[in-house]
């Protein structure tokens, strides 16, 4: 069975923290991806850019329109997600629009961001191309 | 004019002065391209337009200036790169080669993409991923070159809420990486209605302010204008013509809009006589050159309704059966209550009051503009026409009660004493 783990946080408690403690909880992170990759656990996980830079897309009548920043609906919840790898968010979007359920709700597309630790940049992805974990 | 003197450093400096405001939105369009981030454009462009003050008195003004400020301005985001790299960080190696490898933007392999930088900084400031508010806000310092401050005032916003919609803008931009270029044919029509969306939202701001005092706020609408020549003279396409035509149309009637008092005077009581005819002819040749193109939108038809109006030498001969056609073909391409609104005024004007009052009450009866005091002030006047006093007062006090506006809520109540 797979399952998908949500981070919920308060993102101006992660912006008011100092640079010492984010390094180290973003080594944390990179250290547990690396175990559990040896436990046979992990498959995929990315790290977020603040929800200021979402975009949700509908599709409507066939057409995509965009609103900025992210879902704020409660009525409807997560329902699946898909990892993309895109040029840019123009090119985001377009396959954003092309999922077959856009129709019927919204797809908040979140750009992905790197986990900094000590200066150096590591991709919490496994499938990302660059580095990777940390060796 | 006295005869050119030798350009000492007052000359000098007027003459950077003017090259600013001439060049520093291109120079800046390019620099962002070039270092691939606003903030660092617009740092590096600053630190161009100082070094052009130090060196141009000593060495003379270059022949291409903006060739020189493009490149000058280059030349110190590298150097800030290797200075950067003293004390903080590693030095990016691959950045450094790729700013030091761009090609001089007098150079053809360029220049052909420095033509286009402008419109690249339009449309990337106008991205539908972006807020409403923050695509104004961004459009008007990034592309007009107005200050925050100056941005704040025409808003009656404070500047820091200006400066933070500018500052978070510009991180989604570089976060979630909206590309820097003009849209492709497929996504063009959407991508340019952002735009024109935009441009509009600042004219209307200038010239009919949402709340307040002041009738107008000029300044916003000029800008407006220069914003839609600006795009016209980049991309030609019908409707960014229809609504630079349009803008035009309603900025012609500016001196007859208020009366000296500052009161509202509603169209067909304007003194005609002080409409800006050279500015009316100049849009009816930008409508009919839209409308020629068949590939028109609604704003090419909101002039052409205007353009009916402005062609009239007094309200009486307006051509109303004209009118409302027109507003048939705009509900038809943007269907909206507030254009059906608009078309049972003209149906009014072109059968009678009674047959546009069937029409309003219908609009009316569907509860969307029940809000919306035009809707009620519409059905006031009809009513009014006919003879109804006390439905007439009914309508112009809902009107009165929904409209924040001070000339339009003087208007209102100058109406009602009437009756």
């Amino acid at each position: 069975m797979r399952y998908l783990c949500l981070i919920y946080l308060d993102e101006s408690k992660l912006a008011a923290m100092p640079e010492k403690d984010m390094d180290e909880l973003n080594a944390r992170h990179l250290r547990l991806n690396e175990e559990l990759v040896e436990s046979g656990h992990f498959v995929e996980a990315e790290a977020l850019q603040p929800a200021a830079d979402a975009t949700c897309v509908r599709v409507r009548n066939g057409k995509p329109t965009l609103t900025d920043g992210p879902y704020a609906e409660t009525k409807e919840t997560v329902a699946g997600f898909y990892v993309i790898e895109a040029r840019d968010l123009n090119e985001a979007i377009q396959v954003a629009a092309r999922l077959p359920s856009a129709p019927l709700g919204t797809v908040e597309v979140r750009p992905c961001r790197d986990l900094e630790v000590d200066g150096v940049a590591y991709k919490a992805s496994r499938k990302s191309r660059g580095r990777t974990f940390r060796s | 004019m006295p005869p050119a003197e030798p350009a000492g450093p007052t000359g000098i400096a007027a003459l950077v002065d003017s090259v600013y405001r001439a060049e520093s939105r291109r120079v800046l369009a390019t620099l962002i391209r070039q270092l691939g981030d606003f903030d660092v454009a617009e740092e590096a462009m600053h630190e161009a337009f100082v070094a052009a003050v130090e060196q141009w008195p000593a060495q003379g003004v270059p022949d291409n200036p903006r060739a020189w400020l493009i490149t000058t301005g280059r030349f110190k985001a590298i150097d800030r790169l290797r200075r950067r790299s003293k004390h903080e960080v590693a030095l990016d190696e691959d950045e450094l080669e790729r700013l030091e490898s761009i090609a001089d933007p007098s150079l053809p392999a360029e220049s052909e993409a420095v033509e286009d930088d402008r419109l690249r900084l339009v449309f990337t400031c106008c991205h539908p991923a972006l807020a409403p508010e923050a695509q104004v806000a961004l459009t008007l310092r990034e592309v007009c070159g107005l200050a925050t401050e100056e941005i704040a005032r025409a808003y009656l916003v404070p500047a820091p809420t200006i400066a933070q919609r500018i500052v978070r803008a510009k991180a989604k931009i570089r976060d979630a990486r909206i590309p820097y270029e003009v849209p492709g044919r497929g996504e063009l029509e959407e991508r340019l209605e952002s735009v024109l969306r935009v441009i509009y939202l600042v004219f209307n701001e200038g010239y009919l302010a949402s709340s307040g005092a002041a009738l107008t706020r000029h300044d916003l609408s000029a800008e407006a204008i220069r914003l839609a020549r600006l795009l016209v003279e980049l991309l030609p396409e019908p409707e960014a013509v229809g609504l630079l035509a349009l803008m035009m149309l309603h900025e012609s009637r500016r001196a007859a809009r208020a009366s000296p008092q500052g009161e509202l005077v509603l169209l067909e009581d304007q003194d005609r006589s002080l409409w800006d005819r050279a500015q009316i002819a100049d849009a009816v040749t930008l409508v009919e050159a839209a409308l020629a193109t068949r590939r028109f939108g609604p704003y090419t038809v909101q002039a052409a309704i205007a353009a009916v109006h402005a062609e009239a030498p007094d309200g009486g001969s307006t051509d109303w059966p004209q009118i409302a056609a027109l507003y048939d073909v705009l509900l038809e391409l943007q269907p909206s209550p507030v254009v059906e609104l608009n078309r049972a005024v003209a149906i009014a004007m072109r059968d009678g009051p009674q047959a546009g009052l069937a029409l309003v009450e219908g609009i009316l009866a569907r509860g969307e503009l029940a809000d919306y005091p035009l809707a009620h002030a519409a059905r006031a006047d009809l009513c009014r026409r006919l003879g109804r006093a006390a439905d007439a007062r009914d309508s112009y006090r809902k009107a009165l009660e929904l409209t924040a506006q001070e000339p339009q809520r003087r208007f209102l109540e100058r109406r009602l004493a009437q009756l």
